[in-house]
Protein backbone atom coordinates (compact mmCIF):
# COMPACT_ATOMS: atom_id res chain seq x y z
CA UNK A 1 0.00 0.00 0.00
CA UNK A 2 1.10 3.51 -0.68
CA UNK A 3 1.65 6.03 1.56
CA UNK A 4 -0.99 8.51 0.27
CA UNK A 5 -3.57 5.46 0.33
CA UNK A 6 -2.18 4.92 3.76
CA UNK A 7 -2.90 8.66 4.74
CA UNK A 8 -6.20 8.51 3.26
CA UNK A 9 -7.45 5.41 5.29
CA UNK A 10 -5.90 7.41 8.19
CA UNK A 11 -7.47 10.44 7.78
CA UNK A 12 -11.02 8.67 6.81
CA UNK A 13 -10.75 6.93 10.61
CA UNK A 14 -9.33 9.84 12.58
CA UNK A 15 -10.11 13.12 10.71
CA UNK A 16 -8.91 14.99 13.52
CA UNK A 17 -5.60 13.14 13.38
CA UNK A 18 -5.22 13.96 9.72
CA UNK A 19 -2.85 17.23 10.42
CA UNK A 20 -0.58 15.26 12.54
CA UNK A 21 0.12 12.55 9.92
CA UNK A 22 3.57 12.66 8.27
CA UNK A 23 5.75 10.99 6.62
CA UNK A 24 9.41 9.86 8.42
CA UNK A 25 11.94 7.76 6.26
CA UNK A 26 9.86 6.84 3.96
CA UNK A 27 7.13 5.42 6.76
CA UNK A 28 3.69 7.06 7.80
CA UNK A 29 3.84 8.37 10.72
CA UNK A 30 1.35 9.44 13.12
CA UNK A 31 1.22 11.51 16.28
CA UNK A 32 -1.51 10.41 18.70
CA UNK A 33 -2.93 12.31 21.87
CA UNK A 34 -2.01 10.08 24.70
CA UNK A 35 -6.09 9.51 26.04
CA UNK A 36 -6.52 7.69 22.71
CA UNK A 37 -3.59 5.98 21.92
CA UNK A 38 -4.99 2.56 22.99
CA UNK A 39 -8.28 3.11 21.01
CA UNK A 40 -6.00 4.35 17.98
CA UNK A 41 -4.09 1.38 17.92
CA UNK A 42 -6.71 -1.04 18.28
CA UNK A 43 -8.17 0.81 15.50
CA UNK A 44 -4.94 0.30 13.31
CA UNK A 45 -5.24 -2.96 14.33
CA UNK A 46 -8.89 -4.00 13.34
CA UNK A 47 -7.46 -1.89 9.80
CA UNK A 48 -4.80 -4.85 9.29
CA UNK A 49 -1.43 -4.03 11.10
CA UNK A 50 -1.24 -7.05 12.74
CA UNK A 51 2.32 -7.34 13.56
CA UNK A 52 3.84 -5.04 16.83
CA UNK A 53 7.14 -4.39 15.15
CA UNK A 54 8.74 -2.70 18.32
CA UNK A 55 7.83 -0.57 21.56
CA UNK A 56 10.50 2.32 22.44
CA UNK A 57 10.65 5.66 24.04
CA UNK A 58 12.75 8.70 23.56
CA UNK A 59 13.66 11.24 26.37
CA UNK A 60 12.11 14.62 25.01
CA UNK A 61 12.91 16.57 28.54
CA UNK A 62 8.95 17.10 30.28
CA UNK A 63 8.09 13.96 27.77
CA UNK A 64 8.98 10.74 27.13
CA UNK A 65 7.63 10.41 23.88
CA UNK A 66 6.32 6.46 23.24
CA UNK A 67 7.01 5.12 19.54
CA UNK A 68 4.98 2.06 18.33
CA UNK A 69 5.90 0.30 14.98
CA UNK A 70 3.13 -1.27 13.30
CA UNK A 71 3.44 -3.58 10.21
CA UNK A 72 0.68 -5.47 7.90
CA UNK A 73 0.84 -8.10 5.75
CA UNK A 74 -2.36 -8.07 4.24
CA UNK A 75 -1.68 -4.29 3.84
CA UNK A 76 1.92 -4.60 3.06
CA UNK A 77 3.00 -1.74 4.94
CA UNK A 78 4.19 -0.16 8.09
CA UNK A 79 3.71 3.23 10.11
CA UNK A 80 4.80 4.68 13.03
CA UNK A 81 2.25 5.85 16.16
CA UNK A 82 3.85 8.16 18.81
CA UNK A 83 2.52 9.62 21.77
CA UNK A 84 3.94 11.99 24.17
CA UNK A 85 4.32 10.81 27.80
CA UNK A 86 4.71 13.15 30.96
CA UNK A 87 7.57 12.93 32.73
CA UNK A 88 6.30 14.00 36.06
CA UNK A 89 3.66 10.47 35.56
CA UNK A 90 4.48 8.68 33.65
CA UNK A 91 1.89 6.17 33.03
CA UNK A 92 0.19 4.32 29.43
CA UNK A 93 -1.92 1.96 28.76
CA UNK A 94 -0.16 -1.11 27.63
CA UNK A 95 -1.16 -2.78 24.18
CA UNK A 96 -0.45 -6.32 25.41
CA UNK A 97 -4.01 -7.59 25.37
CA UNK A 98 -3.73 -6.19 21.43
CA UNK A 99 -0.53 -7.62 20.36
CA UNK A 100 0.80 -10.02 22.84
CA UNK A 101 4.48 -9.23 21.59
CA UNK A 102 3.92 -5.91 23.46
CA UNK A 103 4.90 -7.63 26.63
CA UNK A 104 8.87 -7.47 27.10
CA UNK A 105 9.11 -4.38 24.25
CA UNK A 106 7.54 -2.60 26.81
CA UNK A 107 9.17 -4.33 29.74
CA UNK A 108 11.86 -3.10 28.49
CA UNK A 109 10.90 0.49 27.92
CA UNK A 110 9.96 0.38 31.46
CA UNK A 111 13.38 -0.81 32.78
CA UNK A 112 15.36 1.46 31.03
CA UNK A 113 12.75 4.57 31.25
CA UNK A 114 10.33 4.28 33.93
CA UNK A 115 7.66 4.66 32.05
CA UNK A 116 4.79 2.38 33.52
CA UNK A 117 2.41 0.42 31.68
CA UNK A 118 -0.65 -0.05 32.86
CA UNK A 119 -2.62 -3.46 32.43
CA UNK A 120 0.38 -4.80 31.14
CA UNK A 121 0.40 -8.70 33.04
CA UNK A 122 4.19 -8.90 34.41
CA UNK A 123 5.81 -5.51 34.37
CA UNK A 124 8.84 -6.34 35.81
CA UNK A 125 12.76 -4.98 35.40
CA UNK A 126 14.11 -7.38 32.15
CA UNK A 127 17.25 -6.17 30.83
CA UNK A 128 18.75 -5.08 33.97
CA UNK A 129 18.82 -6.90 37.44
CA UNK A 130 15.98 -7.10 39.70
CA UNK A 131 17.28 -4.74 42.62
CA UNK A 132 18.98 -1.59 40.61
CA UNK A 133 18.13 1.33 40.82
CA UNK A 134 16.69 4.18 38.47
CA UNK A 135 16.24 3.82 35.10
CA UNK A 136 19.56 4.28 33.36
CA UNK A 137 18.88 5.99 29.58
CA UNK A 138 16.65 9.14 30.87
CA UNK A 139 18.78 11.73 30.18
CA UNK A 140 19.08 12.63 34.34
CA UNK A 141 20.16 9.33 34.97
CA UNK A 142 22.77 9.27 38.22
CA UNK A 143 25.30 6.48 38.58
CA UNK A 144 28.70 6.74 40.92
CA UNK A 145 29.73 3.77 38.79
CA UNK A 146 29.86 5.62 35.57
CA UNK A 147 33.35 7.23 35.00
CA UNK A 148 32.83 9.91 32.59
CA UNK A 149 34.93 10.15 29.32
CA UNK A 150 37.47 12.90 29.49
CA UNK A 151 37.83 15.32 26.78
CA UNK A 152 40.94 14.54 25.38
CA UNK A 153 39.78 10.78 24.35
CA UNK B 1 44.22 -32.03 47.67
CA UNK B 2 44.44 -32.56 50.86
CA UNK B 3 45.95 -36.06 50.55
CA UNK B 4 48.88 -33.99 47.72
CA UNK B 5 49.57 -31.74 50.85
CA UNK B 6 50.06 -34.07 52.87
CA UNK B 7 52.38 -36.08 50.46
CA UNK B 8 54.31 -32.81 49.85
CA UNK B 9 54.70 -32.10 53.65
CA UNK B 10 56.04 -35.40 54.34
CA UNK B 11 58.45 -34.99 51.33
CA UNK B 12 59.76 -31.64 52.58
CA UNK B 13 60.61 -33.14 55.85
CA UNK B 14 61.93 -35.85 54.80
CA UNK B 15 65.92 -36.13 53.79
CA UNK B 16 66.29 -36.48 50.25
CA UNK B 17 62.44 -35.91 49.42
CA UNK B 18 63.39 -32.52 48.05
CA UNK B 19 64.68 -34.51 44.88
CA UNK B 20 61.12 -36.91 44.56
CA UNK B 21 59.59 -33.26 45.26
CA UNK B 22 60.99 -31.92 41.78
CA UNK B 23 60.13 -34.86 39.94
CA UNK B 24 56.66 -34.97 41.35
CA UNK B 25 56.09 -31.55 40.34
CA UNK B 26 57.69 -31.93 36.47
CA UNK B 27 55.30 -34.91 36.15
CA UNK B 28 52.26 -33.16 37.57
CA UNK B 29 53.00 -29.45 36.23
CA UNK B 30 53.55 -31.39 32.84
CA UNK B 31 50.16 -33.00 32.95
CA UNK B 32 48.30 -30.11 34.13
CA UNK B 33 49.65 -27.75 31.40
CA UNK B 34 49.36 -29.89 28.81
CA UNK B 35 45.51 -31.21 29.15
CA UNK B 36 44.09 -27.18 30.00
CA UNK B 37 40.72 -28.10 29.10
CA UNK B 38 38.97 -24.19 28.80
CA UNK B 39 35.41 -23.26 29.54
CA UNK B 40 34.52 -21.29 26.98
CA UNK B 41 32.45 -18.24 28.97
CA UNK B 42 32.22 -16.12 25.71
CA UNK B 43 29.97 -13.11 26.53
CA UNK B 44 30.59 -11.28 23.37
CA UNK B 45 32.21 -10.57 20.17
CA UNK B 46 35.45 -11.94 21.58
CA UNK B 47 34.06 -15.37 21.90
CA UNK B 48 33.99 -15.39 18.04
CA UNK B 49 37.85 -15.92 17.35
CA UNK B 50 37.40 -18.46 20.73
CA UNK B 51 35.61 -20.32 18.10
CA UNK B 52 38.04 -19.46 15.57
CA UNK B 53 40.78 -21.06 17.38
CA UNK B 54 39.58 -24.46 18.40
CA UNK B 55 38.82 -25.42 15.04
CA UNK B 56 40.85 -27.11 12.64
CA UNK B 57 42.78 -23.87 11.04
CA UNK B 58 44.54 -22.73 14.46
CA UNK B 59 43.86 -26.48 16.10
CA UNK B 60 43.36 -25.73 19.71
CA UNK B 61 43.68 -29.15 20.04
CA UNK B 62 47.28 -29.58 19.76
CA UNK B 63 47.95 -28.05 22.68
CA UNK B 64 45.66 -30.30 24.79
CA UNK B 65 43.24 -27.37 24.88
CA UNK B 66 39.71 -28.82 24.79
CA UNK B 67 36.36 -26.61 25.06
CA UNK B 68 34.25 -28.21 27.08
CA UNK B 69 30.83 -27.04 27.83
CA UNK B 70 30.66 -28.38 31.67
CA UNK B 71 32.50 -26.43 34.01
CA UNK B 72 33.38 -29.48 36.47
CA UNK B 73 35.42 -30.81 33.46
CA UNK B 74 37.38 -27.54 32.99
CA UNK B 75 40.93 -26.23 34.32
CA UNK B 76 40.69 -22.32 32.82
CA UNK B 77 38.10 -20.50 32.05
CA UNK B 78 38.72 -18.49 29.17
CA UNK B 79 36.37 -15.02 29.60
CA UNK B 80 35.68 -13.71 26.26
CA UNK B 81 33.88 -10.42 25.62
CA UNK B 82 32.34 -7.71 27.61
CA UNK B 83 31.15 -9.12 31.31
CA UNK B 84 27.78 -7.13 32.38
CA UNK B 85 26.93 -6.77 36.16
CA UNK B 86 23.81 -8.83 35.56
CA UNK B 87 26.15 -11.33 34.30
CA UNK B 88 28.39 -10.99 36.75
CA UNK B 89 26.81 -13.64 39.47
CA UNK B 90 26.54 -15.84 36.55
CA UNK B 91 30.35 -16.04 35.26
CA UNK B 92 31.56 -15.94 39.29
CA UNK B 93 28.90 -19.20 39.79
CA UNK B 94 30.12 -21.11 37.10
CA UNK B 95 33.68 -19.83 38.28
CA UNK B 96 32.96 -21.48 41.51
CA UNK B 97 31.97 -24.57 39.96
CA UNK B 98 35.77 -25.02 38.08
CA UNK B 99 37.39 -27.71 40.23
CA UNK B 100 40.72 -26.60 41.86
CA UNK B 101 43.68 -26.09 40.27
CA UNK B 102 42.02 -23.39 38.18
CA UNK B 103 43.09 -20.28 35.82
CA UNK B 104 41.56 -17.78 34.27
CA UNK B 105 42.42 -15.95 31.20
CA UNK B 106 40.35 -12.67 30.28
CA UNK B 107 40.46 -12.16 26.22
CA UNK B 108 40.16 -9.09 24.91
CA UNK B 109 39.62 -5.26 26.06
CA UNK B 110 36.61 -6.03 27.60
CA UNK B 111 37.62 -8.42 30.07
CA UNK B 112 41.28 -6.95 30.57
CA UNK B 113 39.58 -3.68 31.50
CA UNK B 114 36.37 -2.87 30.63
CA UNK B 115 37.52 -1.73 27.48
CA UNK B 116 35.27 0.83 24.78
CA UNK B 117 32.69 0.51 27.56
CA UNK B 118 35.12 1.79 30.17
CA UNK B 119 33.64 5.34 29.94
CA UNK B 120 30.07 6.22 30.28
CA UNK B 121 28.76 2.96 31.02
CA UNK B 122 26.01 2.01 33.29
CA UNK B 123 26.07 -1.58 32.98
CA UNK B 124 29.71 -2.90 31.86
CA UNK B 125 31.57 -4.70 35.20
CA UNK B 126 35.35 -2.54 34.25
CA UNK B 127 37.45 -6.16 34.01
CA UNK B 128 36.93 -9.58 35.22
CA UNK B 129 39.56 -8.80 37.49
CA UNK B 130 37.41 -7.15 39.68
CA UNK B 131 35.65 -10.27 40.85
CA UNK B 132 37.67 -13.23 39.27
CA UNK B 133 41.70 -14.18 39.63
CA UNK B 134 43.39 -13.49 36.46
CA UNK B 135 46.06 -15.43 35.21
CA UNK B 136 47.04 -13.67 31.81
CA UNK B 137 45.67 -11.22 30.12
CA UNK B 138 45.08 -10.68 26.17
CA UNK B 139 44.91 -7.19 24.66
CA UNK B 140 43.17 -7.05 21.41
CA UNK B 141 39.71 -6.10 20.26
CA UNK B 142 39.44 -8.68 19.63
CA UNK B 143 42.50 -11.06 19.96
CA UNK B 144 43.57 -12.79 16.99
CA UNK B 145 43.42 -17.02 17.83
CA UNK B 146 47.13 -17.05 17.78
CA UNK B 147 47.31 -14.85 20.55
CA UNK B 148 44.59 -16.83 22.47
CA UNK B 149 47.13 -19.89 21.67
CA UNK B 150 50.21 -17.83 23.04
CA UNK B 151 47.77 -16.92 26.31
CA UNK B 152 47.70 -20.81 26.59
CA UNK B 153 51.91 -21.00 26.28
CA UNK B 154 52.15 -18.25 28.74
CA UNK B 155 49.93 -20.28 31.12
CA UNK B 156 51.59 -23.16 30.94
CA UNK B 157 54.86 -21.38 31.63
CA UNK B 158 52.68 -20.13 34.99
CA UNK B 159 51.69 -23.75 35.59
CA UNK B 160 55.38 -24.82 35.38
CA UNK B 161 56.44 -22.52 37.81
CA UNK B 162 54.33 -24.33 40.49
CA UNK B 163 54.80 -26.78 43.57
CA UNK B 164 52.66 -29.02 44.78
CA UNK B 165 54.39 -27.78 48.47
CA UNK B 166 52.66 -24.93 49.65
CA UNK B 167 56.44 -23.21 50.32
CA UNK B 168 58.55 -23.93 47.15
CA UNK B 169 58.33 -22.69 43.22
CA UNK B 170 59.98 -23.83 41.05
CA UNK B 171 62.33 -22.12 38.91
CA UNK B 172 61.69 -22.41 35.59
CA UNK B 173 63.91 -20.38 32.85
CA UNK B 174 61.92 -17.66 31.22
CA UNK B 175 62.25 -16.69 27.84
CA UNK B 176 60.34 -13.69 28.33
CA UNK B 177 63.35 -11.11 27.37
CA UNK B 178 62.97 -10.01 23.61
CA UNK B 179 65.09 -7.72 21.83
CA UNK B 180 63.86 -4.52 20.42
CA UNK B 181 63.58 -5.67 17.08
CA UNK B 182 63.10 -9.39 16.61
CA UNK B 183 63.79 -9.73 13.01
CA UNK B 184 67.13 -8.82 13.24
CA UNK B 185 69.83 -9.33 15.72
CA UNK B 186 70.73 -12.00 18.63
CA UNK B 187 67.27 -13.14 20.06
CA UNK B 188 69.07 -14.42 23.50
CA UNK B 189 69.68 -10.54 24.31
CA UNK B 190 67.13 -8.83 26.45
CA UNK B 191 65.51 -5.33 26.13
CA UNK B 192 67.69 -3.77 28.26
CA UNK B 193 70.80 -4.98 26.53
CA UNK B 194 69.03 -3.84 23.07
CA UNK B 195 68.50 -0.73 24.85
CA UNK B 196 72.29 -0.20 26.29
CA UNK B 197 73.08 -0.72 22.50
CA UNK B 198 70.92 1.86 21.27
CA UNK B 199 71.67 4.52 23.77
CA UNK B 200 75.66 3.83 22.62
CA UNK B 201 74.87 4.48 18.98
CA UNK B 202 72.72 7.44 19.64
CA UNK B 203 75.45 9.76 21.72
Amino acid sequence: MRIEELRERVCAMYPDLCPLFSIEFGDGTIAVPLERIHSALADLKDMGFDRLGMVTAVDRGEDFELVYRLQSRTLRAGMFVKTMVPRSDPKIPSVCDLWPAANWQEREVYDLFGVVFEGHPDLRRILLPDDWVGHPLRKDYQDERIIRRPDYI
Amino acid sequence: MAAIDDLAKLLEETPGGGVVLTTLDAVMNWARGKSLWTFPMGTACCAMELIAASFSRFDFDRHGTIPRPDPRHCDVMVVAGTVTRKMMPAVKRIYDQMPEPRWVIAMGNCAVSGGIFYYDSYSVVRGVDEFLPVDVYIAGCPPRPEALQDAVLQLRKKIAAQSISPKRTRAVQSDLAMPSDPRKGDVTATRADAAGDVSEVTS
